[in-house]
Order: C-alpha cells, then sequence, then structure tokens
C-alpha cells in the first residue's frame, strides 16, 4: 500500500486543524461581524466535508485502486465530532443554553429537524467505531448498521439546503456530490477482486 | 422602546469608528462643505432627528462589511468584495406610473430640491441579527410628495439596477433572483415620516455595498424591504409584485413587519443578535414588535398581522 507512510494519527491532528482556527479566530475577532454564526456554519460544513470523504473511500478502492480504508474510521469518526461542536455551537453560543429556544427551534424549523436527524443517525455509527465493536456485532451486522451513513449523508446534504435562503449553488454542489457517492455504489460489481468481504 | 442605551456596554474590539471621531469628522465634513468643497450634501446639511434611536451604532466596518445584496453574490463578504466595479455616476432614476409628474431624473437633479438629514435606525434582517446604523438621507413622503401622486395610486413599486457586467450576482446559476430586484410598499407605509430615501450613511456617501447611491430604509420592517441601488419607482394601484415574496411566498410576506410573534418558517423570530456586541460569547436580544418603532401600529389596525406577515 502507497499509504502506509502517513500514520492515522496525522489525519485527526489536521483534520482538527479547521475547528482550531476558526475558534480561535472567533476568539481573535478575525472571522467578521458575526463570529458565532461564522464558527457554526464552518463547523457544519466540515462536518458535511468528512462525512463526504468518508463516502469517497469506497469507490475510491473500487473503481480507482487507491486503498484509503485505514483512514475510514477518522474521517467518520471527524464527521461526528465536527457535527457535535456544530450542534454544541448551536446550543452554546447561538442560543446561550436556552433549552426552551433551543427544544422549540430544532423540533419546529425542518433545517434543524434534519440536522439532528442525521445527527442521531451518526451517534449509533460513531458509538460502534472500535474494533471491540466490530468483533461484538460481528462484521455482517456491523456492515449492515453502517449503511446508515447513507441516508446521514442525504439527510446533511438537505440541512444545507434548506438552512440557506432560494437556491445558492454550493449546498447544490455538495447535494450532488451526496447523491453521486450513493449512486455510484450501484454500479454493477464485475470483478469482486477488489470488494472483499470485511474481516471481523 | 429601547433595550440597552450604548454608552453602558463593552466596546466591542470591531467597534473601530468611536462616535466621538465620527461627530468630529462630521464637523470637519460641515466645514470642508461650507468652505465650498463639494462635498454635495454631505454633512454640511446633516442634522439629527428625533427619530433616531440612541443605541450606540454599529462601527462602519461591521455596516460596510457585511451585507446581504445578492446582486454582488450570496456571502456576507461577497458585496464589499465586489462591489467596487459598480458605477454609480452617472445614475438616471426614473419615476412614473400613476403620478402627475413623471420623470428620468439625474440623480444630482432629483436629490436637488431635499436637504439630508442623520437618522439612526436599528436594522433588523430576517436572518435573525440586527445593527444600529447612522444613515443619512430624507423622507420618502417628500419625494413621493413632489411627484404629485394621483387618487389611484395605493402603493409604491421599487426597483434595482439590473446591470450584470458590474454586478456579478446577476451572472450566477442559478439565478438566486429573478432580477431585477423588486420590492414594494403600501402608499401609507411609505408616506411614513420613518421611511427614508438614504444617500448615505456615517455622514458620507453610501458604499456601493449598502445600495449606493440610493436605497430604501424602513425600519419597523426586516431588511429585504430596503430594496438598494434604486433605479425606478413606480406609484401603482394593485400591491406590486416584491422578490423575495415571488421566491418563497410562504416564508417572505409582502409586508415583512419585524413582528416576534410570526416566525419564518424556517427560524423563529422571537430573538436577534446584535452584531458586534459580544464576540464569540454574544446573547441573543428579544425581538421587539416593529423593531421598537411601534407609532407605526396605527397603519395596521384591524389588520391580521399573522395572515399578512
Ligand atoms: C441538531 C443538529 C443540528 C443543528 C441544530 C444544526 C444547526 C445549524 C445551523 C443553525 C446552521 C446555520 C444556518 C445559518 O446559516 O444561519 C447550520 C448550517 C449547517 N449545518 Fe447544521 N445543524 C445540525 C446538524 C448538522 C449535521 C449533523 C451536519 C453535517 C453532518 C450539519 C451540517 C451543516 C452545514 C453543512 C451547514 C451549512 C454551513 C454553511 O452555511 O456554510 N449540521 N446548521
Amino acid at each position: 500500500m502507497k499509504t502506509r507512510g502517513f500514520p492515522v494519527w496525522a489525519v485527526y491532528a489536521l483534520g482538527f486543524v479547521p475547528a482550531v482556527v476558526a475558534f480561535g479566530g472567533g476568539l481573535a475577532g478575525t472571522t467578521g461581524p458575526d463570529p458565532i454564526r461564522a464558527l457554526e456554519q464552518t463547523l457544519g460544513l466540515w462536518a458535511l466535508r468528512f462525512l463526504l470523504a468518508a463516502l469517497c473511500v469506497t469507490p475510491l478502492r473500487r473503481f480507482f485502486g487507491v486503498n484509503l480504508l485505514r483512514y475510514r474510521r477518522a474521517l467518520g469518526l471527524l464527521c461526528f465530532y465536527y457535527a457535535s461542536l456544530h450542534l454544541l455551537a448551536f446550543i452554546g453560543l447561538d442560543h446561550s443554553f436556552d433549552w426552551a429556544e433551543i427544544t422549540r427551534e430544532i423540533l419546529k424549523r425542518p433545517y434543524a429537524f434534519i440536522g439532528m436527524a442525521c445527527l442521531l443517525l451518526l451517534i449509533p455509527l460513531a458509538a460502534t467505531s472500535t474494533n471491540a465493536m466490530i468483533k461484538r456485532l460481528g462484521a455482517k451486522n456491523w456492515t449492515r448498521l453502517h449503511r446508515l451513513v447513507y441516508p446521514a449523508a442525504l439527510l446533511a446534504a438537505a440541512h444545507f439546503i434548506f438552512a440557506v435562503k432560494s437556491w445558492p449553488l454550493e449546498p447544490l454542489l455538495y447535494a450532488g456530490a451526496a447523491l453521486a457517492l450513493l449512486l455510484v455504489r450501484l454500479a454493477p460489481k464485475r470483478r469482486p477482486s477488489f470488494e472483499q468481504p470485511h474481516k471481523a | 422602546m429601547l433595550i440597552r442605551v450604548g454608552t453602558d456596554r463593552p466596546v466591542a474590539s470591531s467597534d473601530i469608528t468611536p462616535r466621538s471621531l465620527w461627530l468630529r469628522r462630521r464637523e470637519f465634513l460641515a466645514a470642508g462643505a461650507g468652505l465650498g468643497l463639494g462635498l454635495a450634501g454631505f454633512g454640511a446639511r446633516a442634522a439629527t432627528s428625533p427619530y433616531s434611536t440612541d443605541e450606540k451604532p454599529n462601527s462602519r466596518a461591521d455596516i460596510t462589511s457585511y451585507n446581504n445584496f445578492y446582486e454582488f453574490g450570496t456571502d456576507k463578504s461577497d458585496p464589499a468584495a465586489k462591489a467596487g466595479r459598480l458605477k454609480t455616476k452617472p445614475w438616471t432614476l426614473r419615476i412614473d406610473g400613476l403620478v402627475e409628474k413623471p420623470a428620468d431624473y439625474a440623480l444630482e437633479d432629483f436629490l436637488k430640491p431635499f436637504s439630508m438629514e442623520e437618522r439612526i435606525y436599528r436594522m433588523r434582517c430576517v436572518e435573525g441579527w440586527s445593527m444600529v446604523i447612522p444613515w443619512l438621507g430624507f423622507p420618502l413622503a417628500e419625494a413621493i410628495k413632489r411627484a404629485q401622486p394621483q387618487a389611484g395610486a395605493k402603493y409604491v413599486a421599487f426597483e434595482t439596477l439590473v446591470r450584470p457586467e458590474e454586478m456579478p450576482g446577476q451572472r450566477s446559476f442559478p439565478k438566486i433572483i429573478p432580477w431585477p430586484y423588486r420590492e414594494g410598499l403600501r402608499l401609507d407605509e411609505a408616506m411614513h415620516p420613518l421611511t427614508l430615501l438614504a444617500t448615505g450613511l456615517y455622514g458620507e456617501p453610501l458604499p456601493n455595498q449598502n445600495g449606493a447611491p440610493l436605497r430604501l430604509v424602513v425600519p419597523w420592517k426586516y431588511g429585504f424591504k430596503g430594496i438598494k441601488s434604486i433605479v425606478r419607482m413606480t406609484l401603482v394601484a394593485e400591491q406590486p409584485k416584491t422578490s423575495w415574496n415571488m421566491i418563497a411566498p410562504d416564508e417572505y410576506g409582502f409586508y415583512a413587519n419585524v413582528n416576534p410573534g410570526v416566525d419564518h418558517p424556517r427560524w423563529s423570530q422571537a430573538t436577534e443578535r446584535r452584531i458586534g456586541e459580544g464576540g464569540l460569547f454574544a446573547k441573543r436580544r428579544p425581538t421587539l414588535m416593529f423593531n421598537g418603532y411601534e407609532s407605526v401600529a396605527s397603519l395596521y389596525s384591524g389588520m391580521d398581522l399573522r395572515a399578512n406577515y
């Protein structure tokens, strides 16, 4: 494998750079007149990016023979961490722990409800991301459970579309990427050689 | 209806134009104009107004770098970055429709009879944030009176410039707004003394990103009603089409009065975040009915403001 040299911990370390930069910039006052919203958006955007990055692993292996499997867990967990921080920013910074308002917003606003649904799907995936959990569930069940990432990706893309006014291009591009990454999985498998069954 | 008076809050690092300095600069500008330095009405005739709030205005940096002006892009930093190419001279303003004196004015001629005053207004964006902005302008009512509306005129329709060569947002795909941007007011709203045609802010001509050279300011309505870079005002008999209402009628009404009791379907309108206040740990504040401009309530007596949002 060409990629053996790059350690997984470095993916985590690099992965957290945008969060640190966004938070530090917010504290320093360099992220514009509404630093709370800027931080909230940055965290949400990176959650979505890591989700899509994790979804790239299988097609890359299958169609291009590039094996990044050992980074997939890190990418998936980074998505989860960013989504959690994104929610935390929403709760703590955007709404200053006003739980009544937060509950109302999440239940009443389609975009927030969709975001919450997405995050709820990500929780069991993050919780079963350890080797021990894969063993306990068995490869087959684990794989089946982790198919939740597909609806999660669609929900994340929909959340983005619903969070913005009108129909700007950027959320549509992300939604297109999410759709493409799901559709490409439906391509008929000609040679099973790349698609090894998961080893527990 | 003030929640807080500016002086008792900590000054954010972003408040880079202290009020005292700015006041002094206005005196300076007034002197400059008096000496015939040709500052064309800016400063010289600007008087403060009883309609002004005494809340602390946002810094000029905030007001001129955080804008929704989709003609230049959907990002709030786009207008400041991209509006520089817009040519606002010469500028023609058409006044037509149900008026005795329809005309195409060169902007200088249109502005000549009016004296500018400063109005420090709260501005509440439909997205849940607010600012305090020291506009320079004059009541729209004066311009309407001069055009002599006919008896049948019930509404005023406004249009923004369409010039894709200088307005990159108008070239973008997908089309965010069916250009031109359109807004409208009922005639009595338009005649209300709070309703302003603004040509400046902080005592200087409007920066392009804020809607140069001429924009509408209706402080009791959500910011999107404040149409920018106006090229046409038409008096009409029927309620005119307005852009955001055309795009999403269930989200943006014609009236768009600030109303904490009527939520936007996608977010609550009960609270707002005052830009430039408290940085990363700013607290929201309650949004006030009619953005605190309660005197306009009589315009809507008997109307169901839930249905007419
Ligand atoms: C309870 C869960 C969630 C809540 C309450 C929430 C809330 C928000 C809010 C308030 C915004 C900003 C809207 C604005 O521009 O003002 C936003 C934007 C966004 N969120 Fe979430 N979110 C949640 C979950 C998620 C999840 C799970 C993801 C991705 C995996 C996500 C991705 C995004 C993205 C990509 C944006 C757009 C950022 C941008 O405008 O650049 N969110 N969300």
